[in-house]
């Protein structure tokens, strides 16, 4: 008899275990599917929201088959492009396709006469286009298709392992060896010495002559479920603007570069993307893989005025109330920097800093 | 006497009509294999930019899938080409397109003159090899694969699978055993005449063609048995990854490069004009016969893959997170937490400080405020001594306090006042020293005198958050160092149990203090327990407690310092 109970028992248990492990599938099932379907409907938001965009000047049929797409919306950023465009050409970027939405400071005149820019312009609102992710998406899925594409904003400058020496196709030709479809680049702030607003001979033909400092260790980092992207936040507008409530402080993490196929779609800016695959450029058992950052210049002393702007404009936050106390900071003036700020030397420093890794490619 | 150069082609054909030409201006005849899976426009364009050279010829041309035979096949037709059009080569290198000379030419030529019948290929057992990255071995030859690994990875998988439990076993067709090794190699017209030649040559080709990797098995074995002398190595420098995939060069592998004193490196990145440029230039310098020395870049790679297997132990960053903190590092170097002697030396982190070489921050985990050593706001690496921030995250915070200050001993102050949420996080990390005197906290409460009222009810708090604590420290998970006295137990020997805690964090510490830290007075706190007691709280933590310790305590010198051995 107790034979029979210990032989009942033995099912039942292994019943349950079973039914667990068919319930866990149907989950992730489940959310396999929704996330399909989130990222369908960020596709088909992208070709509605096709008819936003007027062509400014086209000059797409220079890209090759091989070609290295970059791809940004801009609103008033004359100060930083000529910067930008230098370093993303030395890099070896061949075509820069660029949505302009209500500039009004000569970007567009500017930009028109680069001979490897591409514009779109618009003047409709860049928060109900999902921060500009769904004007990119629509030129993505028309033109980045098979590229690798870099999805950046005119403040980030991407540095990754070696970049002095091997350029962008150096780097895609090892990641496509590796198997590797994505590159993480954590967003990397980089402020001045003393206040922000009032920097003497700020040079815009390299901001990161007067930005040149960071904070090398105090960022947090975590996987979000269900898309297993990282978040990661910290950094000196977590500690000197969310002091108080770092939940809200902003997010870092960036999958910048992307091996893209029409049918994958950005996120949340490009903190995250779909298929989730793309989010899993990080090691999970002890190993580094390769990572570069995104050095942010958003500091130039040309925040203070930008803020006062934004804070009106609201068109940065989802939530944008939420966000004033961030605007009044800047609009403060303050200063960043403090004396366990690092100052930027290369990218051998960031590595040995750990907040990127070379992940094998020597 | 000169070298006959086999070259495998199958993209950037650019460079690869640089190097061929490179070598023929060298004095060697090339002939070139290229893939059959390339456009008929690519190679007619191809042959035709290299259509001026006589020494250069065109073999017939193979499909070539990795880790299958058409490898071989290319290169024993090529082979034959060479060896019947150029009668005056005395060795035949192999080496593709995307390989360059580090060397001059005819500093090889010289070596080889120098080697005449020296057969340089990289060739050794199967129970010798460790460099294997698909867990195949021996069976690389005792099953069959007929399946590209590239393309037919499943059906590779299920066939493979299939065969070990039908129990398969292909018979060799040759009494020696097979050897395996650098595809790259450089033999002489002998040896390879002797392969190609070999009455038996049918017989083995059938047998290799179902081999996996023949490319790596076919010459190696088979020049084991007409090679009068052979220098197991390959005189091109190549490097596999984790992956098995070979490491590329970029031009700032330059100086490693130049310094190698190898002949051949591959693989050299199409886009890598200056290596292109400095060693595709005619010879400038006297020529030298030194010996090829990879060490270098052997280092350079094995650390490189090393960082990407292993990576940085206790460090997490955006490319780097570990689902098991336990095994792969919770922080990357040992600290030290000491929990009640604050309270019970009056002194203690300035003495700590004073005596030791350690970094000694307050009460990191102060529910204000955190306290950084000296008083600081700001802590290395960015970190602000803000609550919320630490309190965001702090397992992270603890992380980044030891990472930004790895070439330093930390320490910190810890009790039951404190955020208790990183407790198990310490207790659980085998870096963490911990040395612990329950119920010191006390102390506080009876020197400041609080309400009796007051203080009974956070003296009751305090012990149960303690001893949980304790416990966790106790437990069959905790992998910390640690070393715990209740308050009466260190008082029996304060400078002996000191010592022992030094030692435990840097042995050798104990010996080097000098100076005692004072303790503070304990006059009347044995009459404050027993109070305590009379209230019905029952102070267990304390220990064996009793009224009179506490005045024995006070009556002996207890205020003058005393020495720690």
């Amino acid at each position: 008899m107790t034979g029979f109970a210990s032989i009942f028992e033995r099912f039942r248990r292994e019943g349950q275990i079973w039914l667990s492990r068919l319930g866990n599938l149907f989950l992730s099932l489940v959310n396999l599917y929704r996330l399909r379907t989130k990222r369908r409907r960020f596709l088909a938001r992208a070709i509605l929201k096709r008819r936003e965009l007027k062509i400014a000047l086209d000059q797409t049929h220079l890209i090759q088959c091989k070609s290295i797409l970059s791809f940004s919306t801009i609103r008033n950023e004359i100060d930083r492009l000529p910067h930008f465009l230098k370093h993303y050409r030395l890099l070896g970027v061949d075509h820069f396709l660029i949505v302009a939405n209500n500039c009004t400071d000569g970007s567009v005149e500017y930009l028109k006469e680069q001979p490897d820019v591409s514009i779109w312009v618009t003047d409709r609102s860049y928060k109900a286009s999902r921060f500009g992710v769904d004007w990119l998406t629509w030129l993505q899925i028309r033109f980045g298709h098979k590229h690798w594409t870099l999805t950046v904003d005119a403040d980030e400058l991407l540095i990754y392992p070696h970049y002095e020496h091997r350029p962008l196709a150096a780097l895609t030709q090892w990641l496509d060896r590796s198997g590797q479809t994505s590159l993480q680049a954590m967003m990397l702030d980089m402020y001045p010495k003393g206040e922000i607003g009032t920097q003497q001979e700020c040079d815009l033909n390299n901001p990161l002559k007067t930005l040149r400092w960071f904070d090398s260790g105090n960022y947090s980092f975590q996987i979000q479920q269900p898309m297993k992207n990282l978040w990661i936040q910290g950094g000196p507008r977590a500690r000197q603007f969310f002091e108080s409530d770092p939940q809200r402080s902003p997010t870092l993490n960036k999958i910048p570069l992307v091996k893209w196929n029409r049918r994958f779609a950005y996120v949340n800016s490009t903190h995250s993307a779909l298929p989730r695959r793309l989010n899993q450029s990080y090691g999970v058992n002890g190993d580094e893989r390769i990572s570069g950052v995104l050095l942010h210049t958003k500091f130039l002393d040309s925040i203070v005025k930008k803020s006062q702007e934004e804070k009106l404009r609201k068109e940065h936050f989802n939530n944008s109330e939420l966000y004033n106390d961030y605007y009044d900071a800047l609009i403060k003036n303050p200063d960043l920097w403090t004396h366990t700020s690092v100052e930027f030397q290369d990218w051998k420093q960031l590595e040995r800093l750990g907040l990127i890794s070379s992940g094998g490619w020597a | 006497m000169t070298v006959g150069i086999v070259m495998l082609v199958h993209a950037d054909f650019d460079r690869a009509a640089q190097i061929a030409r490179h070598w023929v201006d060298g004095g060697c005849p090339v002939v070139i294999h290229i893939d059959k899976k390339v456009s008929d426009a690519k190679v007619s364009s191809f042959k035709a930019t290299l259509a001026d050279i006589d020494e250069i010829k065109f073999s017939e041309r193979h499909k070539c899938e990795w880790g299958m035979w058409g490898l071989v096949a290319a290169t024993q037709d090529a082979s034959e080409l060479l060896l019947q059009s150029f009668p005056n080569v005395r060795h035949v290198y192999l080496s593709s397109g995307s390989c360059i000379p580090l060397r001059p030419v005819q500093e090889l030529v010289a070596y080889l003159d120098a080697h005449a019948d020296t057969d340089f290929i990289e060739s050794a057992t199967i129970e010798d090899v460790t460099w294997t990255v698909d867990g195949l071995e021996e069976e690389r030859f005792t099953l069959r694969f007929p399946f590209s690994w590239r393309k037919q990875r499943r059906l590779f998988d299920r066939y493979v699978s299939l065969q070990r439990r039908l129990r398969v076993k292909r018979k060799l067709p040759f009494k020696m055993q097979p050897h395996i090794g650098s595809q790259w190699w450089c033999l002489t017209r002998e040896t390879l005449e002797g392969v190609l030649k070999d009455p038996l040559r049918g017989k083995y080709d059938k047998f290799f063609s179902r081999v996996w990797i023949p490319d790596e098995s076919y010459f190696q074995t088979l020049s084991r048995t007409h090679s009068r002398k052979i220098e197991s190595r390959s005189l091109t420098l190549s490097k596999f990854d984790f992956q098995g995939k070979p490491h590329i060069f970029y031009d700032d592998h330059l100086q490693l490069l130049r310094r190698s004193d190898c002949f051949v490196a591959r693989k050299i990145w199409s886009g890598a004009d200056k290596l292109y440029e400095t060693f595709l230039r005619s010879p400038e310098d006297a020529l030298t016969i030194a010996e090829p020395q990879p060490e270098k870049i052997d280092r350079l790679f094995s650390k490189a893959t090393e960082r990407r297997v292993k990576g940085r132990h206790g460090l997490v960053m955006q490319s780097r997170i570990p689902n098991d903190m336990w095994r792969h590092g919770k922080s990357c170097r040992e600290y030290a937490v000491f929990e009640g002697f604050d309270s019970l030396f009056e002194d203690f982190i300035p003495w700590l400080k004073r005596t030791t070489e350690l970094r000694v921050h307050g009460h990191l985990f102060n529910q204000d405020i955190v306290e950084f050593a000296d008083g600081e706001t700001m802590f290395k690496g960015g970190m602000s001594n803000s609550k919320h921030l630490r309190d965001y995250d702090p397992t992270g915070f603890l992380r980044n306090l030891i990472w930004n200050a790895r070439d330093e001993h930390q320490a910190f102050q810890f009790g039951p006042q404190d955020n208790q949420s990183i407790h198990w996080e310490f207790a659980t990390d085998p870096n963490a020293c911990v040395a612990m005197i329950t119920g010191a906290w006390l102390i506080d409460g009876f020197r400041k005198g609080l309400p009796f009222e007051e203080l009974r009810k956070t003296a009751a708090k305090h012990q149960k958050i303690e001893s949980t604590h304790r416990d966790a420290l106790q437990s069959g998970y905790a992998n910390a160092k640690s070393r715990i006295w209740t308050l009466a137990e260190f008082l029996e020997a304060p400078a002996e149990n000191l010592s022992l805690v030094m030692n435990d964090i840097s042995p050798g510490l104990g010996r080097q203090i000098t100076e005692a830290p004072k303790m503070v007075d304990l006059t009347g706190f044995g009459a404050f327990v027993q109070n305590l007691k009379n209230e019905g709280m029952n102070p267990f933590v304390l220990g064996d407690f009793r009224q009179d310790d506490g005045r024995e305590v006070s009556e002996k010198p207890a205020r003058k310092p005393y020495l720690v051995r």
